[in-house]
């Protein structure tokens, strides 16, 4: 803007292009009316979460149908706001599981840690948040709150049978892609 | 019945038609409150209130009874007289000017040979229900909402009546129904365009409407000058806010866009397609401006708009004039 114009001038060259700028913002936001709404009625309408949404907690089972948690407790050691908790026991054939799986939704803070901590992709997070509760003791899941009966995203990873971890039915040696053991006896002078 | 007079007949007739005014505006102020929020909704891209009722039409009664219902405070600190006279003042002197709107050529409830002259004292009587109610809260945000809007209102109302001058000097009366019968063949918003354009400017800022709404900039002062009225005493603020939208849309159709005047629907029809035009207008305003800083609101009153009624109306003199030599 020349500054040594008259100031009427100078005013009336500022005018034109504001009114103009004006006008074109009416007409701007105008046109918005013939443009799609951008919310999404929610209960009526679901909303769309993508696979790896971060919502509710769940434990899977390896494709045979048993219990992957191995009670290792790194989840519960991941977890930020310390939510989760649990003890582990022992079955007959030397598996390692939960005696009790427990996790205070009330203080979770869905950040899915436990899940990235999980060695057996037992703890996995799912695209569901719809679980308001009116008493907030309701929001403690226990395990067989959290369990499900499907394997969840990963489909054939099955722990026990590539991990050298001898069990009932399986030795040292024999899992997937497992040399046998070395024998150290052999490597004597 | 020797007693039953037609003139009787006509004050009734006169009173009828007044009452079904005066319902008509407030509760067409009051519906307006839930129109705005629908529109400002569909030009944000989102929905607004649908959830009562269908497409959200009883969202109005869910927010009267809630209103009603309301504790009706009043700050221990406040100036109680004035306190109370304030809303009261709001509502009525907006909802008196209604009486000079002819809205058919049978119906309006005054037709004053002042007509005009009475729109803008009780727009000035406006100014004391924002200024009492400022004052009497003791509240600083309030006073500071107070004093803007006052002197926004008085420097706007300088230029307002300056710029219907000439709509008055064309049709050769203040009375409303001359204005519009002088607007059969022409509106006056070709000959006075320059007139229109200001008068809207100030019609917007004397209702306090954004973008001219800095009395009640919610981020600077906290809602202004209605800061501490709560329940129906707010209640009135708010309605006279959407009364006088109502009021300025209606005086600048009959004194710009010719009234009732137009080919083929009835004339009720044409007053109310016209009217709710300019409420469009002002909602889309609110939609779409940012809020200008105060003391540019100032400046461009004086600087730009006071100016052009001037030369308005002299030109306008000179036209006439001339053509009448």
């Amino acid at each position: 803007m020349d500054r040594n114009k008259h100031p009427i001038i100078n005013t009336a060259y500022q005018l034109v292009p504001a009114t103009g700028s004006l006008l074109r913002t009416l007409g701007t936001v105008f046109m918005h009316s013939f443009r799609k709404r951008e919310t999404v009625s929610y209960p009526e309408e679901s909303v769309y979460l993508p696979p790896r949404y971060r919502g509710r907690i769940i434990l899977t089972r390896d494709p045979d149908g048993e219990e992957r948690c191995v009670a290792c407790n790194l989840c519960a050691v991941a977890c930020p706001v310390d939510c989760i908790s649990l003890q582990k026991a022992e079955q007959d054939d030397g598996r390692w599981y939960p005696e009790f799986f427990r996790i205070n939704f009330s203080r979770c803070i869905f950040c899915g840690m436990c899940e990235e901590a999980c060695p057996t992709s037992a703890i996995q997070l799912t695209p569901d948040f719809e679980m308001g509760e009116y008493d907030r003791q309701q929001l403690v899941y226990e395990k067989e709150d959290l369990l499900i009966d499907g394997p969840g995203k990963d489909h054939d990873y099955h722990f026990y049978k590539v991990a050298g971890m001898a069990i009932g039915g399986k030795d040292k040696g024999q899992a997937k892609d497992e040399e046998a053991p070395e024998d150290v006896r052999t490597l004597l002078p | 019945m020797s007693w039953w007079t037609p003139q009787l007949t006509a004050i009734f007739w006169g009173m009828f038609q007044a009452l079904v005014i005066l319902l008509g505006v407030v509760l067409l102020g009051a519906v307006l409150t839930v129109v705005e929020r629908r529109f400002l909704g569909l030009w944000q891209d989102r929905y607004g209130p649908n959830r009562v009722g269908p497409f959200g039409t009883l969202q109005l009664v869910a927010d009267m009874l809630k209103i009603f219902f309301k504790e009706d405070w009043i700050p221990p600190f406040a100036s109680r007289g004035l306190f109370l006279l304030a809303p009261v003042l709001a509502f009525a002197s907006l909802l008196l000017s209604f009486l000079i709107i002819p809205i058919t050529p049978g119906w309006g409830v005054a037709d004053m040979h002042i007509g005009l002259l009475f729109f803008f004292a009780l727009a000035g009587i406006n100014v004391y229900s924002v200024l009492l109610g400022g004052w009497s809260s003791g509240n600083k945000y309030a006073l500071l909402g107070a004093l803007r809007a006052s002197a926004q209102t008085l420097s706007y109302e300088v230029f307002m009546g300056l710029s219907l001058m000439g709509v008055v000097a064309m049709a050769g009366s203040f009375n409303m129904r001359e204005i519009v019968a002088a607007q059969e063949n022409l509106w006056f918003i070709i000959p006075q365009f320059f007139g229109f354009v200001t008068f809207l400017v100030a019609g917007v800022a004397v209702t306090h409407r954004a973008p001219f709404d800095q009395p009640e900039a919610e981020q600077e002062l906290a809602d202004g000058y209605h800061i501490e009225y709560s329940g129906m005493k707010f209640g009135m603020f708010f309605i006279g806010e959407y009364v006088g939208m109502v009021l300025v849309s209606a005086l600048i159709v009959t004194l710009f866009f010719g009234g009732w005047h137009g080919p083929l629907l009835p004339p009720f029809v044409w007053f109310a397609l016209k009217t709710s035009g300019f409420l469009l207008l002002f909602m889309l305003l609110r939609a779409a401006l940012p809020r200008p800083r105060y003391d540019r609101v100032m400046s461009f009153g004086w600087k730009v708009c006071l100016p052009l009624t001037l030369i308005n109306l002299l030109a306008t003199g000179a036209v006439m004039l001339w053509v009448g030599a």
